[in-house]
């Protein structure tokens, strides 16, 4: 075929509306927007934002864009056990110190951060069994940087009521502490007065430090199953796989060497293995009752640095007049401690390789009560808004306690409030 | 919880006998609130909660990282 101005014309401009997405089958962008408000009393503070916008270009193809920011101000436990005295620590960055009041936890109060996030997913049928969804996702802090893909394949039996999925995500993630990389086991320099100067103590800190970044990759393979089992009730079946490679510990982690009279002697910084395969299962329901949705799910995982946990989550709506609803939720979480996990060392044990005093990966209880409301309006506008109330409460994984640390809060609960607003139009 | 998890499936093994529905009886499930992932923000907000507090991530999607969550 000649092309002549006219026919040249007419696909470029053809071209153009498909490349923006303007093309007479395109719907507008579907929006949700959240603020979100995390607070624990004398410890984090976050304020998160999220913008996501979903576009439909033809029969379920779509093109999904997110945008988060959040940013952290606050403090931090830093794995330190409490102590009946003042204790002094050197900021992460080398540059002075802090001092945290005796019988206190130990936090770090230069935790700051901001991060972005940006995401993006394109979604369509390959034919009338098969959808192919696959997206990129690039996140930014000051410390630490993550770049992953995602493809997922799934197919549909039985007219639609089954739907089999196979996906995949490799996340490139790189490490770069403030101050550098605290060298795994080494022992915080603390100055306190020894040095003769300056340039003393700097050597001194060096010695305990990498400068240069390093590297997380982390491979997930999840197979999905979902089943329609009635006109009202919905379900999920998921088995996750995760590998995780590389520079795995927290750079900002302390433990505590502990003399039998209960006194921290020294602060190391933890040391964990350098490999995590993790394995999960998740289910979750959905049913419709004439005026409420129960939504409940269950996930039961566990790895090979012994964490199992199980996490049970459940929202129910009450669907009141006028487009109302209100949605109650109960979230149970429970975790049994890392290998390494241990909340001091004591002075009468060898130092092994790997040792970390973080709580996050020590025995806990978690517990969400929340409750949300929302409405959507004659445009079809939705608004809502969340309050939640989140507490953690570590446990003793059977470790004998000096006397003198009996007194202390070697455990201390973290309790955290939960404020979010959601806007979607 | 893993008798809770057995009585799930078993809940949801009892339904197996009415399994499935014709594609003009999904008026209920095709509404936004039934969707697997309704309210997808609060999940992704969540999932960053949780992350940074807990020692297990993901199942419902994937675990991998993205952020430092220190």
């Amino acid at each position: 075929m000649q092309l002549n101005h006219k026919n040249i014309t007419q696909s470029l401009l053809g071209a153009s509306c498909t490349l923006l997405g303007s093309n007479v089958h395109a719907q507008k962008w579907d929006i949700d927007a959240a603020i979100l408000y995390y607070g624990e009393p004398d410890r984090v503070q976050a304020i998160e934002a999220i913008v996501s916008g979903t576009k439909e270009y033809s029969t379920d193809h779509s093109l999904s864009l997110k945008v988060v920011v959040d940013s952290l101000t606050g403090a931090s436990a830093n794995g330190a056990i409490e102590q009946a005295t003042p204790q002094t620590f050197t900021r992460p960055s080398g540059n002075g110190q802090y001092t945290v009041d005796a019988n206190t936890t130990p936090l770090d109060d230069t935790f700051r951060d901001t991060r972005v996030q940006l995401s993006a997913q394109w979604t369509q049928p390959l034919n009338r069994q098969w959808v192919y969804s696959g997206g990129a996702n690039v996140s930014r802090e000051y410390d630490y940087q993550s770049i992953a893909l995602n493809s997922s394949f799934s197919r549909y039996f039985n007219t639609k009521n089954t739907t089999l999925t196979l996906g995949a995500s490799l996340s490139f993630d790189s490490v770069d502490p403030v101050g550098g990389r605290p060298v795994a086991l080494s022992e915080m320099v603390v100055d306190s007065g020894q040095f003769n100067n300056e340039n003393d103590f700097d050597t001194a800190f060096n010695l305990t430090r990498d400068i240069d970044s390093e590297n997380r990759n982390t491979v997930d393979v999840i197979f999905g199953l979902t089943q329609v089992m009635s006109k009202r009730w919905i379900t999920q079946f998921n088995l996750s796989l995760s590998d995780v490679d590389g520079y795995l510990n927290d750079p900002y982690k302390l433990f505590s060497t502990v003399n039998n009279q209960g006194e921290a002697i020294s602060q190391r910084f933890e040391s964990r293995p350098d490999t995590r395969f993790k394995q999960a299962i998740f289910a979750q329901s959905k049913y419709h009752f004439s005026r409420s949705i129960l939504d409940a799910s269950i996930r039961i995982a566990d790895d090979d640095w012994d964490i199992s946990s199980q996490t049970l989550d459940i929202k129910y709506r009450f669907l009141l007049n006028n487009n109302h609803y209100i949605q109650p939720r109960f979230r149970y979480y429970q975790q049994d401690e890392a290998f390494f996990y241990q909340p001091f060392l004591s002075v009468n044990s060898t130092q092994p390789d790997y040792i970390s005093a973080d709580y996050r990966i020590g025995r806990l209880n978690a517990y969400t009560i929340g409750l949300k409301y929302g409405f959507k309006n004659k445009k079809g506008n939705d608004y809502a808004v969340r309050l939640e109330y989140y507490t953690q409460t570590p446990e003793n994984p059977g470790v004998i306690l000096p006397e003198p640390l009996t007194n202390e809060a070697v455990f201390p609960s973290v309790d955290a409030l939960i404020l979010q607003f959601n806007y979607s139009f | 919880m893993r008798r809770l998890l057995f009585l799930f499936l078993l809940l949801n093994l009892g339904g197996c006998s009415q399994l499935g529905v014709h594609a003009w009886e999904r008026g209920t499930l095709a509404k936004d609130d039934m969707a697997l992932t309704a309210d997808a923000v609060d999940l992704s907000l969540d999932d960053h909660i949780y992350f940074s507090k807990e020692g297990t991530s993901g199942g419902r999607g994937f675990a991998g990282g993205g952020c430092g969550c220190n």
